[in-house]
């Protein structure tokens, strides 16, 4: 049993703003990917324009105008690495993903064979270079242990990318403390004058552990270049690995990711049921013609259900979507997923300070399985649009595609900011009929259906209202005596598109009975949009 | 020498033997708070965990609204709230009655023979389920309620007969629109009468006027004036 601190020499292959190379965008050409507003990442030619990681999206275009911007889509990044990852695979099968843009290779093995550390890291580079020809470039760094690794990727020389073996202390002593990415903690650290990883380093490891807790900790071996293979790391317990057969086989990735979902719920609820959790995830799919393709996944911390689903659909859907050379032949019909790391469950918080409480868990879990009973499409949340329509301002998107856990902005008012003139005041009413709105007629004294002029005015007061009978078209509408109306709100949409453009009028109608209803005027023809039950 | 009590009194014999037959579980997770304005209907003084309460169906067109307002308080203090089988339902109503969009579930109309089964999962983990109109069996209906009972769900079966006799029903009568006038002015709020009857406690009928919708779209008692002096719109309800 190699000794827990030893270090595994580590290689990892680092492609610079992976999001904005998966998006088709030449480093020499300004480009940036966008996510809820800020940039993630940017291209060369952005950044020497002065456009920042982290900074908003107005303020970056006003920096560089040229600037194309793209959103954020992981599934693009991920099937853009996908041929990548296929290249250095033939250099070596064991390879670790850690995000798309970036992969982690143990060089002991390959190295003695490729002759060397530095013959590895130049066949590395040049394959994959091949693979990504001019759209974007590669670094290959080589030390101890892959936080190191990690950061001789990113050094600017390349002589500085391979770090001798045990050389990683003296490699990270002089290196800023923010490398550590973990925002509050590094600030902490600067304030307190310890501003290079070597003085993190020097401190007294208990000290750091009574004061930081175990985080404290596994920064301390980080710093040191210690093995960052938290003491924390489990043995996997056997037979853990969930499998399951998909009859007929499979080749649509949608349809395949619903069943990896199903698979990564199993998979974490066992885990969970023994305290575990995974940080290390092998996925392996296999073809009817035996086709096979494996690859491991490795996270930060530890990987939540949604989070190994969104890494199936990411491989699925290189894999499938790929080139015709790589592509498979036949239909997925098995799908593996095996823990090769865990670790202790830190356990979920129950909605103490907000986030997801047991109620909201269990929910879920029942909507999950009514989504299997009837299919994705059944379950359904609201989402807040704004519009006119009482049908447009809120919205019903599949529960699938919502992560429930998150922050939901989306389901505040305050999320529609746009003012939207013309549309009815409040209160809005409870049945809401657009779908499938009922014929009617509105008539005035004379017996002349009520029209709404240029003006925005009706032709004449609207005295009955006949209500179609959904589902018997023929029979004659039941007649309504009006008792009160009010509007009409006209509203022309899009007067500038001859394909959208529509004009309606909308009145609100009490009649007799006590019903309230509100009516609309399309091309000449009333109908009931809602009714305020 | 053994110590023996002193033979106690039979009151405080009592006394203990209530203490001992207490039901563990607190008063407040038996009832789902609903809003002020119509706690006076419900006999625990909120939804009880475990029954059904039918809305509707009832002549002033107020069902969906009550339904809504019904659950609306329960849903803005963390539960969650699936509604089956209504696809007309008014989301805009919905969060201006106070319903947590961010727990709302709707569920499409389930096909032949798999209503009990979406309803019996539902059921089993969320707190309200809202069902629409639809065909029930009455062994489905015994079953699902047996198992709301179970699991503490409240069902509420919006604008249909439900087979078994609901523990509560709501009804609303009377509506009558202020705000509207002939060609001016704009829905404003309904003033309806809610009247609740049932099964056990809640077998005396009780009945509460309320705004609904009220103003800014809720639900208000009718002690709060609500709109300025403009005239009821008169209706050929009484």
């Amino acid at each position: 049993m190699s000794a827990p601190d030893q270090p595994v020499r580590t290689t990892v292959v680092w492609c610079p703003d992976w999001p904005v190379v998966a998006a088709g965008v030449p480093p020499d050409e300004p480009g940036a990917v966008v996510h809820a507003n800020r940039v993630v990442a940017a291209s060369r030619a952005a950044r020497r324009s002065g456009v920042v990681r982290g900074q908003r999206r107005r303020e970056a275009q006003s920096r560089c105008p040229e600037l194309a911007v793209h959103e954020l889509d992981p599934a693009r990044d991920a099937r853009a690495f996908e041929p990548v990852v296929a290249a250095v695979e033939r250099i070596t099968p064991f390879i670790e993903i850690t995000r798309p843009g970036t992969c982690a290779v143990a060089t002991r093995g390959p190295s003695r064979y490729h002759g060397g550390d530095a013959a590895l890291m130049a066949l590395v580079e040049s394959t994959v270079a091949e693979v990504l020809g001019d759209r974007g470039e590669v670094r290959v760094g080589t030390a101890d242990g892959p936080f190191a690794a990690g950061i001789a990727a990113r050094r600017r020389e390349p002589a500085e990318r391979l770090v001798p073996p045990g050389g990683s202390p003296a490699f990270l002593a002089p290196l800023p403390v923010a490398l550590l990415d973990r925002p509050e903690l590094v600030d902490v650290f600067e304030r307190l004058g310890l501003r290079t990883l070597g003085r993190v380093a020097g401190l007294p490891r208990a000290d750091v552990l009574a004061r930081f807790g175990p985080e404290g900790g596994a920064v301390h071996r980080l710093a040191a270049g210690l093995d960052e293979r938290s003491p924390d790391t489990r043995p996997v317990p056997p037979s853990i690995e969930v499998a399951t057969e998909l009859d007929p086989p499979v080749e649509r990735v949608d349809q395949a990711a619903f069943v990896a979902k199903s698979l990564a719920d199993e998979l974490h609820d066992r885990l969970g049921a023994m305290g575990l959790a995974c940080s290390l995830l092998l996925i392996r799919a296999e073809t009817e013609h035996g086709e096979v393709l494996e690859r491991r996944w490795r996270h930060e911390g530890t990987l939540a259900a949604g989070a190994i689903a969104d890494r199936v659909r990411w491989q699925l859907d290189g894999w499938l979507s790929g080139s015709a050379a790589s592509r498979p032949t036949g239909g997925l019909d098995r799908l593996v997923l095996a823990p090769e790391e865990v670790r202790a469950a830190s356990g979920r918080q129950l909605g103490f300070w907000g986030g997801q409480s047991a109620e909201g868990e269990r929910a879920q879990r029942a909507l999950a399985r009514v989504e299997a009973m009837l299919g994705p499409e059944a379950v359904q949340v609201p989402e807040w649009r704004g519009g006119r329509d009482p049908a447009a301002q809120v919205v019903l998107v599949p529960a699938a595609a919502v992560d429930l856990d998150g922050p939901r902005p989306a389901t505040d008012p305050s999320w529609v900011t746009a003012p939207w003139p013309g549309r009815l005041p409040s209160p809005s009413p409870a049945t809401v009929l657009s779908s499938a709105p009922i014929a009617a007629e509105v008539v005035d004294a004379s017996g002349r259906s009520v029209g709404v002029g240029g003006r925005g005015l009706p032709t004449a007061p609207p005295v009955r209202v006949g209500i179609g009978r959904p589902g018997r078209p023929d029979r004659p509408p039941e007649w309504h005596d009006v008792v009160a109306w009010a509007g009409p709100w006209p509203v022309e949409e899009r007067w500038w598109d001859t394909e959208a453009h529509r004009r309606r009028a909308r009145l609100q109608v009490v009649t007799a009975d006590g019903a309230a209803r509100l009516l609309v005027l399309e091309a000449g023809r009333w109908s009931v949009e809602a009714v305020y039950d | 020498m053994a110590v023996t009590d002193p033979a106690p009194d039979p009151l405080a014999r009592l006394r203990a033997l209530d203490e001992r037959v207490r039901p563990v579980t607190l008063a407040e997770r038996q009832v789902l708070p609903v809003a002020e304005a119509l706690r006076p209907l419900f006999p625990g003084g909120g939804l009880r965990r475990g029954s059904v309460v039918a809305v509707g169906p009832d002549g002033a067109g107020a069902a969906t609204s009550l339904a809504l307002a019904a659950v609306a308080e329960a849903s803005g203090q963390g539960s969650w709230v699936a509604v089956v089988g209504l696809p007309t339902l008014g989301l805009v109503a919905a969060a201006e009655l106070g319903v947590a969009l961010d727990r709302l579930a709707v569920v499409a109309t389930p096909g032949r023979g798999r209503w009990a089964d979406v309803v019996a999962a539902l059921v089993d983990a969320v707190d309200l389920v809202v069902l629409g109109p639809a065909r029930v069996r009455p062994g489905d209906a015994r079953r699902l309620a047996a198992r709301a009972r179970e699991r503490g769900a409240v069902l509420l079966p919006v604008g249909m007969a439900w087979p078994e006799a609901p523990d509560l029903t709501l009804t609303a009568e009377g509506g009558r629109w202020e705000g509207i006038g002939e060609g001016h002015g704009h829905l404003r709020a309904r003033r309806v009468r809610i009247g609740a009857s049932g099964r056990r406690d809640a077998a005396r009928p009780r009945s509460t006027e309320v705004w609904l919708p009220a103003e800014d779209g809720g639900l208000a008692p009718v002690t709060h004036p609500t709109v300025r002096a403009l005239r009821p719109v008169a209706t050929d309800v009484p």
